[in-house]
């Protein structure tokens, strides 16, 4: 039974596996990069790929393949974070809104039109450059500008489970306000909102390696890929292998979370068109 | 602000300075006097260029907006052909290279791009300078480009959903029954309705693009007002970043009404309706 569930969904066996070699990377890093990434010796200072060095060495002669290795960790750790707080954040406020309606639903909705009226990446810099650029405000800045998606989503979803029998059913014999948004409401929606979520992973991915390489997000010497591009912009002339290996980097495990989220969609939820 | 010649400010020199700024008054005193300045059209002086910030807006408003105005034409020209040839050969070789083209396109970030671009065709070409900061033709091309990258692999998405929805409907099939050529289905009742969406579409990434397209203006130095905002924000130009968001905010309200009038226009069953 569970061999043939990975027999007919293929396409998600194999991203499936795939996003596990990059969680796998992330944790073994340290046993697989050949050098410590924030080890400098400056006599290597801008290294060709080739020999020592296999993907070439930055402008501080760190090793580049190591710290692209290392920056799976810090990509992966912070896309998750971020995930996860805007899953937690949005459904939450988006199920008061949508259960509650009144004023709950005027304030959070409002707020929610607000961040929307607005580019997201400057307002998204706006909040990591006042609270000072590390990864923690990065998280902080884009879950700010994030979560309006998943409580629309959220409310709309709460809306049209609200009008339904069994719902006026469970208030009519006295189930607690809380139950019933537990036990009735919440299980209706979550499979959408996991399929949100999963499909948002490479696109939070983005927009982290984005603030970063603006330098609003993952501070030196980090290895993080979107920082690493940054670096790498000034020896665009003298020294290409900077700029395109954490940009492959990104591209590649982006790609693998897309896919896997667009698996899980077609598995979970078939209904969507690809 | 004061700092930027590597002195640290004398006490006195603080003091003179904020009350030239009015900075030593009640909070809502600052904001009353710059409420008041801006219906008299005076949006203050910017702490860090020393010019009316009006004038700073202007200045960096027109570049954006011919950036914005190139990638949105070649955005269109690329993706909503390709959409609709996607959407006609659904599960066809076409639609599958379509589909993984726009797939890649979502998955790449706009700045390697960006990086990878400049580096073809500054460096390797010599065709554009790489240090930018010119607003001519020339340099338009490469920064209008990347934008159109990112942007048509998520527009191109958004056509074939629309045009497939369309497709699906009930007057389609009884079209075809009737004996109507498919060219003409496709043009006379097809793609007028799936034009609906993507003009909210439209009227959202313009507004987007309008604010500045941070990410790409950084990256090939075009003095556009994303760069401008980051840079306000990271010296704490404050006169600068509220004149900013007062600007995008009548920038998104006036494009929202023009999409919403063009709704009208475009769908005859609204303006009976309402």
């Amino acid at each position: 039974m569970r061999l043939n569930f990975f027999r007919t969904h293929k396409q998600f066996t194999i991203f499936a596996l795939l996003a596990l070699l990059v969680i796998g990377v992330a944790i073994f890093a340290p046993l697989l990069a050949p050098m410590n990434p924030l080890e400098a010796s400056m006599d290597d200072s801008l290294q060709p790929p080739g020999g020592k060095y296999l993907c070439g060495a930055d402008k501080f002669g760190r090793d580049v393949l190591s710290r692209v290795i290392y920056g799976t960790r810090t990509s992966l750790v912070m896309a998750l974070c971020l995930v996860a707080v805007i899953f937690v954040i949005g459904t939450v406020l988006g199920i008061l809104a949508g259960y509650f309606g009144g004023i709950v639903d005027g304030v959070i909705m409002r707020l929610a039109d607000m961040m929307i009226s607005f580019p997201g990446l400057v307002l998204a810099i706006a909040i990591a450059g006042l609270l000072g650029p590390n990864m923690v405000n990065a998280i902080i800045a884009i879950s700010a500008v994030s979560w309006t998606k998943y409580a629309r989503l959220a409310r709309s979803m709460v809306l049209k489970i609200k009008g339904c029998l069994y719902i006026e059913a469970a208030v009519t014999i006295g189930t607690r306000t809380f139950d019933i948004l537990r036990r009735y409401i919440l299980p209706n929606m979550i499979t959408t909102m996991i399929v949100t979520a999963a499909t948002d992973i490479g696109t939070m991915m983005l927009e982290i390696a984005g603030l970063s390489f603006l330098g609003f997000g993952a501070q030196a010497p980090t290895p993080e890929w979107g920082l690493m591009l940054n670096e790498g912009r000034t020896y665009l002339a003298k020294a290409p292998w900077l700029m395109i290996y954490p940009g492959l980097a990104i591209v590649i495990v982006v790609v693998i979370f897309n896919m896997l989220g667009d698996s899980i969609r077609d598995i979970l939820d078939p209904k969507q068109e690809p | 602000m004061l700092t930027e010649c590597g002195n640290v400010p004398t006490p006195e020199l603080l003091a003179k300075t904020r009350a030239e700024l009015g900075l030593d008054q009640p909070f809502l005193t600052q904001y009353g006097r710059w409420l008041g300045d801006i219906l008299k059209g005076d949006m203050g002086q910017s702490y860090s260029f020393k010019i009316p910030v009006i004038d700073k807006l202007k200045s960096c408003f027109f570049p954006t907006l011919e950036l914005a105005i190139v990638s949105l034409l070649l955005m269109l020209l690329v993706s909503i052909p390709l959409g609709i040839l996607s959407a006609i050969y659904q599960n066809r070789w076409i639609d599958y290279a379509v589909r993984g083209l726009a797939f890649l396109g979502v998955s790449v970030p706009s700045f390697w791009i960006g990086l990878i671009l400049l580096r073809i065709f500054g460096v390797n070409l010599r065709w554009v300078s790489v240090s930018g900061g010119s607003t001519d033709f020339k340099s338009l091309i490469l920064p209008a480009v990347t934008l159109a990258i990112s942007m048509s692999a998520k527009y191109t998405r958004q056509v074939r959903i629309a045009v497939l929805d369309e497709l699906r409907q009930d007057y389609v099939a009884g079209a075809r029954l009737r004996g109507i050529h498919e060219s003409t289905i496709l043009w006379r009742h097809v793609l007028p309705n799936a034009m609906l969406p993507l003009v909210t579409l439209l009227g959202l990434s313009l507004g987007s693009l309008l604010g500045g397209t941070t990410v790409v203006e950084i990256i090939y130095n075009w003095p556009g007002l994303g760069a401008m905002a980051v840079k306000a924000i990271s010296c704490r130009d404050y006169p600068l970043v509220q004149g900013y968001v007062l600007w995008i905010a009548l920038l998104y309200m006036c494009i929202n009404l023009i999409v919403d009038l063009s709704y009208k226009r475009l769908d005859p069953r609204l303006r009976e309706g309402a």
